[in-house]
């Protein structure tokens, strides 16, 4: 066979609950149901057992409508929050054989800084737009040195804003006073600060206008092309799958309902969703 | 040579591409789960370095064949076994997705109907990516793009600009530079001279036969009848039969493969 690689991430039967759960909750939610929300306890379903791998230089894409938990498991792979139930294994973390949830908090948090880079849609997710850019920048890249020098600091951090196409020049002023697009600039060179091996994004241009959201998917896709990150993109809008992705999962109600190569999605869905879904847009 | 010989003979008959019983069915949701059947029970073979030509009406399923071998689209039945580079016999129609991502890396190539690149890329960086995926530096795969784009007559003031505001048939022949630039072993071909005029179809001939002398392997869809007769080395047939898109495919041999 031709290079068969292991996965950089291999995610297997996540589920994420919130509220009162009972064992009827998998049963009465999905799809077929029509809901997320259990009708016996009244617990929402964000995501129920999903499972998925991620390879080297892989973009891998989540697509789905709003509630279908994309979010969610893009939260629980960055270790913001714990997932009810599941399992992540990172290649780079022992060799991918220990599930990341049941880290220490302490290296968790030092897994979030230096081997995972996340863009959220919106900028005070990512951002304390109270501190300036370059401060944004420079914290991550101060978590990973144990002997900062300030020079070297600040020279990489005006690399990687320039890297990111934002003027250096206003590498302090505060983050709060940029536009939406340099935020999400902001956020970017941030993510990339460690040098990652994965980049988490979530709907990274939702917000933007059209003209900024182009530039933004275009400087994405110019840093995959050229770096190789594998990067896990969610997005509800089909054209920016299309143009980052390699294969997508189609999700609806917290279930993944379809999944395969991103060209197939678009031209031969299988699921009804995901046909719907299609139609609407092309 | 002779490594080349004892290469060949994992597939039947030794051939690099082996389609059996291929069915295509569509199941549209939205109308009811209507079914479309728009390939059924279609085989062939074809040895390394044919022409394999696919000939049929509009809507007889040629274009489905080629996206199912692509696997743009899912097969619904049969196999499509492809002897890799390394001898190995994947089924298309059934293999992991890592493994087809793998294959249009380094193997096959598409060139599908009409142009499809990511926009706001300069023409010259949509032609060399194929070749930076392959691991070629950027430096290098832009001047074989360049190289190329020349060749196929695309002004040079063009190359900086976005394919998407090209003619038509510029468009399609980024199209072609984009795929040949890849060296592909089997090269799927959908109706490529559609939108080219004579001058232009010249240019891809050559630039076509220059890469079947490397070695090759083609199946296109072609409506001129005087190319099919210059290019094939086997028609495959498919036909309509009874409304039913397509019942069986009737396979002519027509020249031999030198």
């Amino acid at each position: 066979m031709l290079n068969s690689q292991s996965p950089l991430l291999h995610v297997r039967s996540l589920s994420k609950q919130y509220g009162p759960s009972c064992s009827s909750c998998a049963r009465l939610t999905g799809p077929e149901q029509g809901t997320n929300i259990c009708p016996e306890c009244g617990g929402v379903v964000a995501c129920w057992e999903v499972s998925f791998n991620l390879f080297p230089g892989e973009v891998l894409g989540i697509v789905g409508e709003s509630g279908s938990g994309k979010s969610t498991i893009l939260r629980c792979l960055n270790l913001d929050e714990p997932p009810t139930t599941g399992e992540a294994f990172h290649s780079g973390v022992e060799k991918g054989k220990t599930n990341l949830f049941t880290l220490s908090s302490q290296r968790k948090r030092l897994i979030q800084s230096s081997l995972l880079g996340i863009v959220y849609q919106s900028p005070h997710l990512g951002l304390n737009l109270d501190f300036s850019a370059g401060a944004n920048v420079a914290e991550r890249l101060l978590i990973q040195n144990n002997t900062p020098e300030y020079r070297r600091i600040r020279k990489r951090t005006s690399s990687l804003l320039n890297k990111v196409q934002m003027p250096v020049k206003r590498i302090d002023e505060l983050s709060g006073a940029f536009s939406g697009g340099m935020q999400q600039r902001v956020q970017l060179a941030k993510a990339l600060a460690p040098r990652p091996m994965l980049l988490l994004l979530d709907e990274p241009t939702s917000g933007l206008d059209v003209s900024v959201q182009a530039s933004v998917l275009d400087l994405i896709a110019s840093l995959q092309r050229k770096t190789g990150v594998s990067m896990l993109v969610v997005s509800h809008d089909l054209g920016v799958i299309r143009l980052l992705t390699h294969r997508t999962l189609v999700m609806k109600m917290g279930r993944v309902v379809e999944r395969g190569l991103t060209d197939q999605i678009l031209e031969d869905p299988q699921h009804p969703y995901t046909q719907e879904l299609v139609a609407s847009v092309l | 040579m002779k490594r080349k010989t004892k290469r060949l003979y994992n597939n039947p008959n030794g051939c690099l591409l082996s389609v059996e019983n291929l069915e295509k069915t569509f199941c549209l949701h939205l109308l009811k789960g209507i079914r479309v059947e728009a390939v059924q029970s279609l085989s062939f073979q074809l040895q390394q370095g044919e022409f394999g030509v696919l000939v049929g009406p509009s809507g007889a399923g040629k274009t489905t064949v080629l996206k199912c071998i692509y696997r743009t689209y899912l097969p619904t039945g049969g196999t499509i076994r492809y002897q890799c580079s390394d001898n190995s016999i994947v089924d298309l129609a059934t293999c992991s997705e890592q493994m087809v991502l793998e294959i249009r890396k380094t193997e096959i190539a598409h060139v599908t109907q009409f142009l499809r690149c990511a926009p706001r890329v300069p023409a010259e960086e949509v032609v060399a990516y194929p070749r930076m995926t392959q691991g070629i530096s950027q430096k290098e795969a832009v001047e074989e793009a360049r190289e190329l784009l020349q060749r196929f007559a695309i002004p040079e003031k063009l190359w900086q600009a976005y394919p998407i505001t090209f003619s038509g048939g510029e468009q399609q022949r980024i199209n072609l530079a984009r795929a040949i630039v890849q060296r592909p072993r089997l090269l799927l071909l959908d109706e490529p001279t559609a939108s080219l005029d004579g001058r232009a179809i010249e240019r891809f001939l050559a630039a076509l036969e220059s890469i079947r002398k490397k070695g090759t392997t083609c199946l296109g869809i072609f409506h001129n009848q005087d190319m099919v007769r210059s290019l094939a080395t086997q028609v495959i047939e498919v036909r309509p039969l009874n409304g039913v898109y397509i019942d069986r495919a009737e396979i002519t041999h027509f020249r031999q493969v030198s």
